[in-house]
């Protein structure tokens, strides 16, 4: 089915389970821990050796030489797997360095061995007898450094312009000229990179962990250098992964080595502190924000400017992308520029662009909201647009920025908001901010497969994957929508890629895609229940169980009588998404104290007011808004992966190390989503909410810590340090 | 982990002989850290002698006031007890400030003061590290060293010390009991019990081979208000950037000890008399000799603002 047409009235329209605060249908399975993990796979054949992953112990150079003699010696080895024994192997095209290194390294911690034991303990036991020689080579790992020599880069990433930014910005009379960073962060899911590989002749199959079924099918057949239809990847439950899990990782690789060397089954886990150095993190950024208004508040010229970097090859950090759509203003550009690093690979984690591009861009428009003199609400909302930016022919498809704001300020209580430094609790200063929140809403095609039994017992399989977003649980509400049946009527079957593929966890594209996807497969199985049951034409309803063409009904399970009804389908897009600028959006707002003393940040209400299309499950979407606004917290206030500049690696590589929010860190949260549905953008009229709820987060933070210390801190994340000698003094 | 042998104690006496007897030695209680640095290879002893059966897991009171605190006895029991509470409430704000319920329940006095660093450095071994490889060098030095130490540091190392329970019993002048390989005892006072790093970062106390704690003294309750005040960069679960314990009198005097600062719980007992003249003359005297670094040179500011902000809290 395509979808190039606004969606007319629908059955989903009916919203009598679509919409609807459902818990989650896979709740009780993982709560009693009958969600098995990639490393808990039980039902794979064959006893599972373990596989013990070795990173590099150096950022950039070469193995001399790589002695694994004495670990294959050891207690219950079975093979040690490095490059000279791997065989030949591809690479992914969506990974930048090589997921098993040797002889040349790319980046610290990458995997140059596994190391394959009956037990677990056996195969770390012998993986810390390999003794491997280095040749290291001199390195680049300090962005701030490597800044003048960034490249700008092409195609979508290429720089913009409109109208005459540097004449208009020259002669506004409110100008700010202001340079922020945003450190490298860790995605810190709870449930590590993880893998069962299985070899059964030729083929593969690995149990594992991954948001993109059918990307990771593609990319461990290159890898590997195999046919893609030789790779089976299951991964049907997922404990977090946040942009982490969207790629091919070593996990897979290493697994798949080690399981066709010891030829049986073997799992693998990388160990908490491989994950930072080994996987991808969101690479840093410095941004120069200019702003340039006229003395009543409208914008007159904006621009912003990034710095990222990345191992050869690598992508930059798109963190200049929303200011081409945020907010209104004649003359306008952006540049993104591309450093090379010997730093571990940069990649997607949630939200990649707008997460740290927002931290930095709402917090210029709080300083020039401040200059002007204007409430930041009133200035967001005096330069709101409904047309893009840069194309004013081209609409956004829905747009109500300002009532997430306007909403948004009268519910958080802000008109008590007094002027910076003025409002004390006992030793805190207490103070609020604002930022928007914006994130493009992107769809993907999906298929799925839909099923009818003569119980009338509907089952949905499609690749898709629940990366604890509630994935499974929007999937049976729309086919139990569309099909007029009881949730209990519906199971639904996700991450296998013997499914149809699915648009994958990603992007915040996956709640409105999939479903989109699980809608065209139930039109198409409506049709045959009608044919089955000999209805004729006409159009038909199908509520409670039953389906009624005219005057003519009957139970739905009668049209799979005589055998199983089989519908498959995927959603496509035509160019609405060209027509129309589909975003969604938000207004944040964070209270904080900080301690006048000690200079810490404890933040003390949130409010997030969310505009995102039709919202398919109030209670799985605010736990995706609710858990995207902590991470705003950790990444405003701790979340930082330190660079060793010298060694060329990020020190704090554990979860001691690499802070995140803990519960007492996190207070009030409300969330409150405005009553839309959007016809542009799919049948669901749905858009995503996972990233738009981290968007913007950062940067009220930081607007409330100054709006109650006076200081302005323009480097994430703001620790104590960083204003501590600004606080006044205390005897 | 390296393969290792096992047994359980006897008796606290037996324990010390063995350890002194066996190469590769190490006494296991709770484990909490010793297991985590075996598994990560920073720690390799061949032998573990399980202590845990020796009881040593009670506190009693000492004639003529104070308390005894068995070395066994487990941070959430010590932070619970009443006359704890009562006398050395400071004690008891510390252990509750450290670690998570689940680590307290299960971490033991003794474990608690011979803990490890957390330097990151120390924690990577592919890194130079005069801890935990005597001779290889200090990463750490002209690295990240945010969390690091500001005094007392040596060339070879700039590691502190993680605990906070070790701090309180720094304040309040506890004694830590031992017994030798040969059976005799001694009392060591905590201000000797941790060692600076010097040229031998590895040895971190003044316990000799074999010499294993068996309690740890308070001695009669000095009174005053007690305030343990932890700061860090998340509300709970994280190691102290800087923290501060103190015991401070009606008249404003008292004492005071710094974690997060030195490779030792940090007190200066000259600096305790300028309690009454107000924080920046007790952090001027405390932080006398200071060495750090860019990275932390904000402790020394920390310091003496949480200094203030207990010195504030005491008075209201």
């Amino acid at each position: 089915m395509k979808f190039d047409t606004p969606a007319g009235t629908n059955p989903i329209d009916r919203m009598r389970v679509v919409g609807q605060p459902t818990a989650r249908i896979d709740g009780p399975l993982k709560v009693s821990g009958k969600a098995p993990y990639a490393y808990e796979h039980h039902d794979v054949p064959g006893k599972p050796a373990y596989g013990y992953v070795v990173g590099a112990a150096i950022a950039k150079g070469a193995i001399r030489s790589i002695d694994t003699a004495q670990a294959e010696r050891a207690p219950g080895v079975i093979t040690v797997v490095t490059h000279r024994n791997a065989g030949k192997l591809g690479k992914g095209r969506m990974n930048t360095a090589n997921l098993l290194g040797g002889p040349r390294v790319e980046h610290y911690h990458q995997a140059i061995a596994v190391v394959v034991a009956e037990t677990f303990e056996q195969a770390r036991a012998a993986a810390a007898m390999i003794d491997v020689d280095y040749a290291r080579d001199g390195g680049t790992f300090d962005l701030a450094a490597a800044k003048t020599g960034a490249a700008e880069q092409g195609g979508e990433n290429a720089p913009t312009a409109v109208g005459d930014f540097e004449g208009a910005f020259a002669s506004a009379p409110v100008k700010l000229d202001a340079t922020y960073t945003t450190p490298d962060q860790s995605h810190s899911m709870m449930e590590p990179h993880a893998t069962i590989a299985q070899w059964d002749g030729d083929g593969v199959t690995v149990w594992t962990s991954n948001q993109m079924v059918a990307w990771g099918k593609k990319e461990l057949a290159a890898t590997l250098q195999i046919a893609p239809e030789k790779v089976r990847l299951v991964s049907p439950y997922i404990g977090g992964g946040f942009g982490g899990k969207l790629f091919l990782r070593s996990d897979v690789v290493m697994a798949s080595l080690a399981s066709r060397a010891a030829k049986r089954p073997v799992k693998v886990a990388l160990q908490r502190p491989l994950i930072p150095n080994n996987t991808t993190h969101r690479p840093a950024t410095i941004q120069r924000i200019r702003v340039g208004c006229s003395r009543d508040g409208k914008i007159t010229a904006i621009g912003h400017e990034s710095w990222s970097g990345n191992l050869p090859d690598g992508d930059l950090e798109t963190a200049t992308m929303q200011t081409k759509l945020l907010y209104a203003g004649p003359n306008r550009m952006t540049a993104m520029r591309l450093a090379v690093l010997d730093l571990p690979e940069g990649n997607a984690m949630r939200a990649p662009g707008e997460a740290p591009g927002l931290m930095a861009l709402e917090i210029a428009m709080d300083e020039m909201a401040e200059k002007l003199g204007m409430d930041p609400v009133k200035f967001r909302v005096i330069n709101d647009t409904q047309v893009d930016p840069e194309k004013p022919d081209r609409p956004f498809s829905q747009r109500n920025l300002v009532r997430c704001l306007e909403d948004g300020a009268k519910r958080f209580g802000w008109s008590r908001r007094k002027a910076p430094g003025q409002t004390r609790d006992g030793r805190w200063l207490v103070g609020m901010g604002v930022a928007a929140a914006f994130r493009n809403n992107l769809n993907q095609k999906s298929a799925a497969r839909v099923r009818l039994n003569a119980s009338g017992q509907v089952t949905v399989e499609t690749d898709m994957t629940d990366i604890g977003t509630g994935s499974y649980t929007i999937i049976a509400q729309t086919a139990a929508e569309m099909l007029g049946v009881p949730l209990a009527k519906v199971s639904v079957k996700l991450g296998d890629s013997a499914f149809p593929a699915a648009a994958g966890s990603g992007g915040q594209w996956g709640a409105n895609s999939s479903t989109a996807g699980v809608y065209a497969a139930c039109v198409k199985l409506r049709e045959q229940v009608v044919q089955s049951l000999g209805f004729g034409q006409g159009e038909a309803t199908f509520e409670n169980g039953t389906v009624r063409v005219g005057n003519r009904s009957a139970d739905l399970a009668q049209a799979a009588k005589a055998g199983e009804l089989i519908a498959e389908d995927a959603m496509e897009y035509g160019d609405l998404a060209k027509k129309f600028q589909q975003s969604t959006f938000g207004g944040h707002f964070v209270e904080v104290g900080v301690d006048r003393y000690t200079g810490e940040v404890r933040v003390r209400r949130m409010l997030a007011v969310c505009a995102a299309g039709r919202i398919l499950n109030p209670t799985s979407a605010r736990s995706q808004v609710i858990g995207a606004m902590t991470m705003g917290v950790g990444g405003a206030l701790m979340e930082e992966l330190a660079v060793d500049k010298r060694f060329g690696f990020f020190v704090n590589h554990d979860l001691a190390g690499y802070e995140v929010p803990v519960h007492m860190d996190i207070p009030h949260q409300e969330v409150v989503f405005l009553d839309e549905a959007d016809d542009k953008v799919s049948p669901m009229k749905a858009k995503g909410v996972g990233e738009l709820g981290l968007c913007g987060v950062g940067a009220a933070v930081a607007n409330a810590i100054y709006n109650a210390t006076g200081v302005r801190i323009r480097d994430y994340p703001i620790t104590l340090d960083k204003h501590l000698d600004k606080l006044g003094d205390v005897a | 982990m390296r393969p290792f042998t096992y047994e359980r104690a006897a008796s606290a006496r037996d324990a010390a002989a063995k350890a002194a007897a066996t190469p590769g030695a190490r006494f296991i209680a709770g484990g909490t850290n010793l297991l985590d640095l075996m598994k990560l290879e920073i720690e390799t002893p061949t032998h573990l002698i399980d202590v845990n059966g020796l009881g040593m897991d009670k506190i009693e009171p000492i004639d003529g006031g104070g308390l005894r605190i068995g070395a066994l006895v487990r941070n959430t029991d010590l932070a619970a007890d009443a006359r704890v509470r009562k006398s050395y409430g400071v004690l008891t704000r510390a252990l509750v400030a450290g670690a998570s319920g689940q680590l307290r329940n299960k971490a033991t006095t003794a474990g608690n003061l011979l803990q490890r660093t957390r330097c990151p450095y120390f924690y990577d071994v592919n890194m130079p590290c005069n801890k935990r490889k005597p001779g290889s060098g200090c990463a750490a030095i002209g690295g990240f060293s945010r969390q690091l130490a500001v005094i007392g540091t040596s060339d070879a190392c700039i590691a502190t010390h993680p605990s906070d329970m070790a701090v309180a019993m720094r304040v309040l002048d506890a004694s830590v009991e031992t017994i030798r390989p040969d059976g005799t005892t001694r009392a060591i006072p905590i201000a000797d019990f941790h060692l600076l790093p010097g040229s031998t970062p590895q040895k971190e106390t003044a316990l000799d081979k074999g010499e294993m704690i068996i309690s740890v003294a308070l001695p009669k309750p000095r009174g005053g208000t007690h305030i343990y005040r932890k700061v860090r960069d998340r509300a709970s679960y994280a190691f102290a950037l800087v923290s501060v314990a103190a015991v401070i009198n009606r008249d404003g005097t008292g004492a005071v000890a710094l974690g997060g600062m030195a490779h030792k719980p940090w007190r200066v007992e000259e600096a305790d008399a300028l309690l009454p003249k107000g924080s920046k003359a007790v952090a001027e005297r405390l932080l006398a000799g200071a060495t750090p670094r860019e990275d932390n040179a904000f402790k020394l500011t920390l310091a003496q603002r949480t200094i203030a902000s207990v010195i504030a809290e005491a008075k209201a």
